[in-house]
Order: structure tokens, then sequence, then C-alpha cells
């Protein structure tokens, strides 16, 4: 036992969990904006798949991380737009058309790489780190937490920049009707699709940027299917967070430490099969659906279709 | 006619979306859909193995009909379908030693069952005690069944005779017997069995009707004094059992053992077919067929065209989203006739 | 200064009032038609809404207002006609640029959010792009709080409001960017009468300070006593209008005479005799009942448990007899769906003992009381009564599946099914193309039909109406009375729970108040009962 908190366990586990993390803290506030507005998104894993194949297609070719993030969230909003024609504007089922668009960008992404990559197999660098002067020397969490690249300190901004938005602007309002009372929000005189739909693409940006996060700095390659129920695992966390962005965060860094505890486990030279940790995640995100069930809160109005005039 | 259209144009539609991203590829797509029915269908031995793999979608298919057919999103297939299989491996080579092969076969499939519907216990618990979304939680299950697969094959049920990581390997002589002199083994008579069954229980009996009301309206079934909670939990059980009885068929008719890593993620592909079908048990047959053909016609075309089996992922994909559009612009064409 | 136009002789649908002393109207109607698959909801219809004038639109369920009001309120387009406001020709085709035209709506249905507070559902709207600025918002809160004359708190989450007070939000949203014609869709169904007389100051109000006001009822009294100008719709039809100056002169008497030749045509006269008109007191004349024998039906203390949003019953216990019928009035979301339920062993009572003819059968869901004779007809005939997809013939055996002689152990006899529904839709009038149509098709009161066909074969003991005749057209509403009454004179008790007095007058034996899920009272059905109902409605003792 005493191996598990050494130094090198504790800041191997705290570094690994905040990488793991990132993406399902990125794609957990897109989905909370998508849910609030009454979208249930199941087609988000697609996105983070599109977002890491593109985003490491672009940074590979390009030779820049950053490029290759701004790619990741543009094929994020692509399929994104997918699923606000056919569900905002065209009302089809939410649950059929997100499992096709996460079937298709499976499919896709895997072919593509197979065209491109399958031979070569290429790496990206390591990614650039934007080291915190002065904090990153705290023994045990600095390196972990204060050692990142630039984009996980831009996400966890982002925390507050969502809930600023949510609680003190007339948006946070337009995406509460929307996902409460869509009637009333298209009485009042705002349009109820256009509302809906910038949730729904802001999603697919944010999704997009998480899945190239795990692509370009997590693993730093591509590999069909990578994400492997990240996405979902982002639907949870926006579920349990009830509309609080700062809940997702927290979700967010405990799932990251189950699913980084394989590497810091090896580290600290404790044996235990690979399987075995990578079942830790969805058994704790059963456990937490088991205890906090009854207090998960979704939006009245999330799944159905806003069709104006429709008692 | 229109039924008929509406069938054939998505298939269409997504063959011809599927076939322009292989263009851009480099690949003929026409070459590759014509060696895709050449070797699933035409030649003898594609046949054979079209027919074999049909066995387990049908059962996984025929689970999904009842679980949709009563408003449920059963999602966690490919964990029940895995576990069952992993279990069934390990059982059934230790249980022909001991009682006659028939008994073991059968008391195989009963637990293969068994444990297909006990892995959806917790999915059913929760959305009858919480109304918590199923998609969700099967979903989790179903990749937590998948690891949990995964060590029961590596560590617990490891065959200790050989190097790869597989169980204990059923032999040939003791797996479901093949018919009339073919490759396909009578698991495809317990498929269809299944896929008439449930079409039987669906249309024709009080307990299909009342899964059936519930799908439909829940409230009215709570209404009309149905216990909605109960119909939830045998609906989970139904729908998830056939799924673990699925994996038995494909390993003691098929496979013989498990090995690491092993996940052919039928479940996901199964639940197009099922939209396809509209929900109707036999016509999930006819579309079985369909997806047979592409599996075991894209296996071959992999190797012979160069197109890996990741094509099918997004040809089903682009067929459910079609699907789903042409039934929105034959509901619009419907409205707009009705108020002519 | 044109001559005033005396409307009674003007052809139906003809040309409105021309003229009218304030001036010229604020919106004006002309031609207007609006189809739907299978019926006119608006036909050529003319219409003229002047400032500072409470214009009511009177009708009976189904004849077209709510349409008329959704395109004023930019929910609809029309299919012909045109709209003027203040003079400009105009086509509203979003809620916004009705709004933006100055045009208020406040519909029958909670438009609110109710998650969010008042204040925030004002500020709903204004704009997309900036911070909340709350102290601009508060000064208009207050201003307009002042001249509606009502006191409420701006950072109270709608959802605790009372059903009066969320009303009077609404009000304040249709008139936040300075309305000048405020609309209001059946605003009284949710009111007490001290409710209604609040309301009707607060449009006077408004009214004197210039606002057009178009009212929409069904209910006569309401009509005479705040209408300045009244027009009639029937069928899609504006059959007529009785202008200000014609009000003033006639009694309330003459002004429903009117009302009654326009809605009817000339044999309005002998239709009369089987009408009850709204605003004449049609009550049921008492009927014998034998209190001295044991009740069929009593109830001790029967709680049920609280959920978000809905009232719970609190401690009811109550007595009723065979034969009687019992009303049970109440604005809506004081506990009557819970009562409701708890009797047709939908919900469990969380305490208390209900007891049927001397056995307790406090314990046991639907299944067990219909057995025992306590048949249940729903007020939500789309979202809980019928399933819309199924078959007439599978919704008339919903509550039945798996009993012989239909199933025989546990399968499904089809034939006979189809043929028991071909039985019903014949003894019962149901108008449907086939036993196999899905009941979706059918209109809401051939569903009630249904429903009624469904929950009276089976002989009962006890029959729970809720909400019998919401939405449906008078000949249906008149034929569910009847029925109440007569099922009545053969000894089956009743309950009926209602938010119309009216109803509960003509039917009732005794009426019931509920008021935040307590059974406030229990009146006898006579000539006090409307004054001491009304009392009790805002939890006061009688």
């Amino acid at each position: 036992m005493n191996a598990l908190l050494t130094e090198v366990f504790l800041s191997t586990l705290i570094f690994g969990a905040v990488t793991a993390g990132i993406p399902l803290l990125l794609a957990g506030l897109g989905e909370q904006i998508s849910e609030k507005a009454g979208i249930l998104n199941i087609g988000i894993e697609g996105m983070m798949l599109a977002g890491s194949y593109a985003g490491f297609v672009v940074a590979y070719a390009w030779d820049s991380f950053a490029f290759g993030f701004v790619a990741g969230g543009l094929a994020g909003m692509a399929v994104a737009s997918l699923m606000a024609l056919f569900c905002v504007r065209l009302s089809l089922n939410q649950i059929v058309v997100g499992i096709a668009l996460t079937l298709s960008a499976e499919g896709l992404t895997a072919l593509l790489h197979f065209f491109q990559f399958s031979r070569t197999y290429p790496r990206l660098p390591k990614a650039p780190v934007l080291a915190i002067p002065g904090l990153d020397n705290i023994a045990v969490i600095g390196p972990g937490l204060f050692r990142h690249n630039a984009i996980v300190y831009l996400a966890v901004l982002l925390v507050a920049v969502v809930a600023w938005l949510f609680r003190k602007t007339y948006i946070g309002l337009n995406l509460e009707a929307a996902g409460n009372k869509p009637a009333a929000l298209d009485a009042a005189g705002i349009d109820v699709l256009a509302t809906r739909t910038g949730a729904v693409l802001t999603t697919g940006v944010l999704a997009g940027l998480g899945g190239a996060y795990m692509a370009e700095v997590g693993a730093g390659l591509f590999v069909p299917y990578m994400t492997n129920g990240a996405g979902f695992i982002a639907i949870v966390l926006a579920m349990l967070a009830r509309g609080r962005p700062l809940w997702v965060l927290l979700g967010a860094l405990l799932f990251g430490v189950s699913l980084s505890l394989t590497t810091a486990l090896q580290v600290a030279g404790v044996d235990i099969p690979t399987d075995v940790v990578q079942m830790l995640p969805f058994a704790m995100v059963i456990l937490v659906l088991v205890i906090f069930g009854r207090n998960s809160m979704l939006p009245p109005a999330l799944g159905l279709p806003y069709i104006r005039g429709e008692r | 006619m229109r039924a008929v259209a509406r069938v054939v144009v998505p298939i269409l539609l997504a063959l011809g979306v599927s076939g322009l991203v292989l263009l851009a590829l480099g690949k003929n797509p026409l070459a590759y859909y014509s060696d895709v029915l050449s070797r699933g269908l035409l030649t003898w031995g594609g046949l054979q193995a079209t027919i074999t793999r049909m066995a387990p979608l049908l059962l996984i298919a025929a689970g999904l009909v009842v679980s949709f057919q009563a408003g449920i999103w059963n999602l966690g297939t490919d964990g029940q379908f895995l576990l069952a299989g992993v279990i069934t491996a390990a059982l059934t080579p230790v249980l022909v030693g001991i009682v006659p092969w028939s008994i073991a076969i059968i008391l195989s499939l009963i637990v293969a069952f068994a444990v297909g519907a006990a892995w959806s216990l917790i999915p059913a618990f929760l959305k009858a005690s919480y109304g918590i979304n199923e998609i969700i939680t099967s979903l989790m299950m179903s990749f937590l069944g998948t690891s949990l697969a995964n060590v029961l094959v590596k560590i617990s049920f490891r065959d200790p005779s050989t190097d790869v990581p597989q169980t204990q390997v059923l032999p040939v002589a003791d797996r479901l017997p093949r018919l009339f002199g073919t490759t396909v083994h009578s698991g495809i008579l317990i498929a269809i069995a299944a896929v008439v069954l449930v079409h039987v229980v669906m249309t024709r009996t009080a307990f299909g009707l009342k899964l059936r009301m519930v799908g439909a309206n829940p409230r009215a079934a709570a209404h009309a004094g149905l216990n909605v909670a109960k119909l939830t939990f045998a609906t989970f059980a139904l729908s998830a059992g056939l799924a673990g009885l699925a994996g038995a068929v494909e390993i003691l008719g098929v496979q013989g053992t498990v090995r690491a890593d092993w996940n052919p993620a039928y479940g996901l592909l199964v639940v197009p077919l099922v939209f396809l079908a509209r929900f109707h048990a036999l016509g999930v047959i006819g579309f079985t067929v369909f997806f047979a053909v592409l599996m075991i016609g894209g296996e071959s075309a992999s190797r012979r065209l160069g197109v890996p089996q990741h094509f099918v992922l997004l040809l089903v994909g682009m067929l459910l989203l079609f699907l789903a559009l042409v039934d929105y612009l034959d509901h619009r064409r419907r409205l707009m006739r009705a108020s002519l | 200064m044109a001559a005033m136009t005396e409307l009674a002789s003007v052809p139906l649908g003809g040309a409105p009032s021309t003229t009218s002393v304030d001036g010229r109207a604020a919106i004006e109607l002309r031609g207007i038609t609006k189809r739907f698959p299978g019926v006119v909801a608006n036909n050529d219809i003319a219409l003229d809404v002047f400032a500072g004038e409470i214009h009511v639109l009177l009708g009976e369920n189904g004849a077209g207002k709510s349409t008329l009001i959704g395109i004023l309120a930019g929910l609809q387009q029309p299919d012909a006609g045109s709209i003027c406001v203040h003079g400009r020709p105009v086509r509203i085709a979003s809620p916004r640029e009705g709004l933006d035209l100055g045009i208020g709506t406040v519909f029958q249905h909670m438009q609110l959010v109710p998650s969010l507070t008042v204040l925030e559902n004002l500020m709903l709207g204004e704009s997309s792009w900036q911070p909340l600025q709350r102290g601009p918002a508060l000064g208009r809160f207050r201003e307009l709080s002042a001249l509606l004359g009502v006191s409420i708190d701006a950072h109270a989450p709608v959802a605790r409001l009372a059903l009066g007070e969320q009303q009077q939000v609404e009000i304040m949203h249709a008139l936040w960017r300075g309305a000048s014609v405020l609309i209001l869709d059946e605003p009284t169904s949710m009111l007490t009468p001290q409710g209604v007389h609040h309301l009707g100051e607060v449009m006077k109000r408004l009214r004197d300070k210039g606002v057009a006001i178009i009212f929409i009822t069904h209910k006569m009294r309401e009509a005479c006593a705040l209408g300045d100008r009244i027009s009639v719709l029937r069928l899609g039809r504006l059959v007529g209008s009785i202008d200000k100056h014609e009000l003033a002169t006639m009694s309330e008497q003459q002004v429903t005479d009117r009302v009654v030749d326009l809605m009817f045509g000339k044999n309005g006269q002998t239709d009369r005799g089987h009408l009850e008109p709204e605003g004449q007191t049609g009550r049921r004349n008492p009927s014998r009942i034998e209190r001295r024998a044991a009740p069929l039906l009593r109830l001790r203390g029967v709680t049920t448990a609280a959920q978000p949003g809905e009232c719970a019953v609190q401690d009811i216990s109550f007595d009723l007899w065979p034969g009687e019928v019992l009303g049970i009035a109440g604005v809506d979301g004081n506990g009557q769906k819970h009562l409701a339920e708890v009797l047709a062993g939908q919900r469990a009572a969380i305490s208390g003992s209900i007891v049927l003819r001397e056995e307790d059968v406090t314990r046991g869901g639907v299944a067990a009381r219909r057995q025992q004779g306590i048949a249940y007809i729903t007020d939500e005939r789309h979202g809980e009564g019928t399933v819309g997809t199924f078959s007439v013939a599978t919704n008339l055996v919903a509550k039945e599946i798996g009993k012989p002689p239909l199933w025989w152990r546990g399968i499904s006899l089809w034939d006979r099914i189809h043929l028991h529904a071909r039985e019903q839709i014949q003894r019962h009038d149901i108008r449907t193309p086939s036993e196999r149509t899905p009941i979706a098709k059918l209109s809401g009161g051939n569903i009630q039909k249904v429903l009624l066909a469904r929950e009276l074969t089976a002989r009962p003991a006890l029959v729970v109406f809720n909400k019998p005749t919401y939405g449906l057209d008078l000949q249906n509403t008149q034929l569910a009375r009847e029925r109440i009454v007569d099922g009545a004179a053969r000894g089956v008790a009743m309950i009926v729970i209602s938010n119309e007095l009216d109803e509960l007058a003509a039917v009732s034996d005794r009426i019931a108040v509920m008021f935040r899920g307590r059974l406030n009272g229990i009146v006898p059905n006579d000539e006090n009962a409307d004054r001491r109902i009304g009392l009790l409605m805002t939890g006061a003792a009688a």
C-alpha cells in the first residue's frame, strides 16, 4: 500500500487525471448546453471522434497543434450541424439520429485512418506544455496540475464562462426556456429553433475540441474508435450535474482519476491487469447513478421537438 | 407500393452516399458492392456463411423488437452478448463431461439467457425506479460487460494449456450440429423459432399487448392499471436474454471458444435493421439476410479489394439516417395530401 | 360621423360596423379564412377592434376563437384575408412580429417558464446578446404593477405562484413592451369568482387607458358583465355583433336572447327548451337520496404523497350514497387530479381509508377497483385515456387486457374483440370509419363516447368523471350531462370534478370544494350554493 502514496504515483495520477478528464469536461459542458436547451445529444461520441481525427490529421500535416485544435472544433461542429438540421429543423427522432451520426462517424474516421495511416501509424511529437511558473513547483500536485497544454487552462476557464452565461445573460434565459417550455420562448418572440441550433453547434465545437485534445495531447496519435465511450460518459456527467458547470468539472476529474489509474499503478509498480482497471470508470458511473440517481434532473422538454402551434 | 419505397429508398441513398465516399478514397464502389453481393450470396460458401451469420443477428434483433415495441432502448446488447458468450464458453466444455450432450447444450442455452437478462437488471431498476434514461445506463453496462468479459477470458476462465489467452476450446464434435451436410449449424433454427415466437407473443397475447401499450403511451398504460415497473423489468429480461442467447449460439455453433479482446459488436449494427423493419418481427428476417450478406461479403471484399470492415459501420449509420429522413418526408407528404 | 348600422339586420358573415365614436379601428380583419384538414376553422371573418374598448368574442368550443387568436398572435398564417393594424396592412408572420406591432396575447394555458423567476420571465425576449439588465426591468415591473393594481414578488419562481398571480404576470408580459392591443384567451377558467372580479377591474383600468382589449370566452355571464362590444362566432363564421350602444340599452336577458338567436338561428327558440345557457340558473331539481341507509362510499383521512408540480390531497373525508351526484368544485390544481386517481386506484393513499359497501378497498390498484365497481373517466383523453395509435377496438378493451371472454389463457381473441367493438360502436353511436381505425383520428366528442362506453358498460356502482365536457361542443356536452343525471336516477353514484360552476349546478346533489388539497366544505346544491362555494374556493369557511 505504501507504494500508492509515493510522490511519483500521486503526481502521475493527478497528471493523468487532468489529461483524461479534460476531454470529458469539454464534452460534458457541451452536452450540458444542449440538454439545457432541450436536445438529448446522443451523437456526441461521433462529434468527439470527428474532432479526434481532424485534430490529428491537421496537427500532423501542418505541424501545428493549434491548427489541429481549430480543425477538431470545426469537425465536431460539422457533425453537429447535421444533428441541428435533422433534429432541430426537421424534428426527427433525436435518439435515432444520434446513434446514426455516431455509427457513421465511427465508420468514416476508421475508414479514413485505414486509407491514410494504417501502414505508417505516425505519431505526433509531444504536445507543447504551458507551465505556470511558481505553481508548477509545488510538491506532489504542482507538476500534475500546472504543467499542461494551454487548452487545459482554457477548458477550466470555460467552466466559469459557461456558468456566467447560464446565470447572467439573456442567452442563458433563452436556453433555459427552450429546454423547459419552448412555447413560452416562442411567444416571447425569440426563435426557438435558432436558439436550439446554436446550442447544438456549440456542443459540436466543444466536443470536437475535446476529441482533438484526446488525439493530439492525450495519445499523440489516432486509433479507430479511440474515444471508447467518453462521449457517453459526458452525457452522464451532464445529466448528474443538474445544470451546474462546476459539477461537470468535478465529475470529469473524478472520472479522469479512474481512467488514469492504470498508468499510475504501473508506474508505482503495482500489477493489476489493465482490463480490470478499465472497468473502473464505467463501474463508477453505474455506482454514482444508483446512489444519486433519484436526483438526476432533466429539463421537461428534453428530447421533444418544438413545433409551433402544436399544443 | 409506398411501403416498398419507404424501405428501398433509404437503402439506395445510403449505398449511394457511402459509395461516393469510396470513390473519394480511390475505390470503385460498384466493384465493391457487386463483390459483396456475389461473395455473400451467390457462392455456395458465401451463402452458407451468410445464413450462419444470421443466427446471432436474428436473436439480437428479436430481442430488440420486444424492446423497441415496448418503448425501451436496450442498447446494451453487446455487453449482454459477450458476457453470456464467455460464460457459455467456460461452462459448456465442463458440462459436456458431466451430463449427456443434449442436456449440456440446453443448460448452457438457459444459463446464457439468464446471464444476459441478469446483466440488464441494473438499467431496468434505474429506469423503473428513478426514470433514468436507459440509453445511457444500458450503454454503460455494455462497456462494463465488455471489459468484464475480457477479464474473465484472460484470468478466470483462461485455458492454461495454450499460449493464446482464450477459454477452453469446445471440441467440434460437441458443438451445435450442422444441418443437412452444410456448414450451417442448427443455431439458425433456434434463431428463426425465436423470431416467430416473438412475433406471436407481441401480436397475439395479452402480455405482448401490454408491452406495446407501455411503449405507445406509458401514462395510458398506468391509467389502464398495468404494472409499468414489472413490465419494464420483463421487457429488459426478455430483450437482454435473447441477446445472451445469441452469444451462446455463436459460441456453440461457430467459435467454440472466446479469445481475448474478441468483440464482433453486432449489437449496435442490428439497431438500424430493426428500424428498417419498422419493429415488425417477421419483417426483421428479410432485413437480416441483407445485413448478413453485407457483413460476410464485406469481410471477403475487405481482403480482396482493400476496403476494411469499417465501411459497413458507415453504411449502416447512413442507412439509419436516411431512414429517419425518408420517414419524415413521407409523413410530410401525407399531411399535405390530407389538407387538400 | 357615419350612421350607426343596426347589426341585427346585416346578413351573416357580412361587413361589420364601419365607424365608432372613438375613431378608426386598432385592428381590422377582413375575409380571414383558415383551413385545417377536414375543417374550416375560420371562414371569411371580418372584425374590428377599437382602442379603449373591451371586445368580447363569444362562442362555444370549436367555434374558431383560438384559431383567430393564433393568427393575431403570429402563431398561424391565414389562408386568405387581410389584417390592418392602426390602418396599415400587415402580415404577422411570427410571435415576434405580433409583439412588435403592439399586440400582446395571454393564452389559455400558461406560457411562462416555471423554473425562472417572475422578473426573468418578463425579461425573456428582450434581447439575446447582452448581460441581464435587472435594474430597468425592475423599474418597468413596478410601473406595470401599479397600473394593474397587483402586488407580486418579482424574484419568486413562477412555479410557486398561485394561478391567478401567474395570469397577472402573463398580462404584464403581454404589456411589457407597451402593447396597444391586449388579447385574453379564456382567462377566467382558472380563477375563483373573486379572481374573475379582480380581472375585470384590471381590464377596465387598461381599457380606460386606451388599450384595445379582445376577450375570448364561452360564458355568457362574463360577456355581458365585461363586454363593451360582443361578437359571436359559430362554426368558424362571425354570425353577428352587438355593439356598445345596443349593449348599453339591453338587459342581460335580452342580450342572452340575442346571442342565442345568433348562435342557433331562428330555430333557437324551439331548441331553447333543451338548452341550459350559461348565465341562467339551470340548477338540478333535488333528487331523493336515502341518507338513512348506509353510504356506498366512505372516505376517511385519505392523503396522497406530494410530488413536485402536483397538488396532493390531504386528509379527505366524505360519504357518498347510491344514486347521488357529488360535484367537486375548485380551481385547477387544488388536488382534484389526485383525488380522482386515488379513488380509481391509480394512485396509492399513503394514509386513510376508502370503504366501499362496508369493505375496505384502500389497498388495491386499478384492476381491483374496477372489479369492485368503481369506474374513472379521465380528463386527459389523449394523454392518458387512450392510446392514439391503437384501434378503437383495442382502446375499448384497454382496461380488460387478459381477461376472459376476450382473452383465453393469455391469448388475444381478436375476432371476438372486434365483434365486441362493433356492438359498442353501434350502441353508443360512435362515429368512426371502422373499429380498427386508430382512435386519434376520431373527434373529441367521439373519443369521449368511447371512454363512456368503456367505463359504463361494466355497470359500475360509482363513476368518477374528471372534467367530462372539457373541449366538447354543445351537443356532446348536453349528452354527457344527461347521461350523468340519468345514471344517477338508476342508482349509480357519481363524482363529477369540474371547474365550471354552472356545470356542477346543473348535475349535482351536493357540491364539495377542494382547496390546496383539502376538502374545504360540502354544500347542498340550492340557491345559496354559488355564494358559499365562492367563499370556500378562496379557503374561507362557508
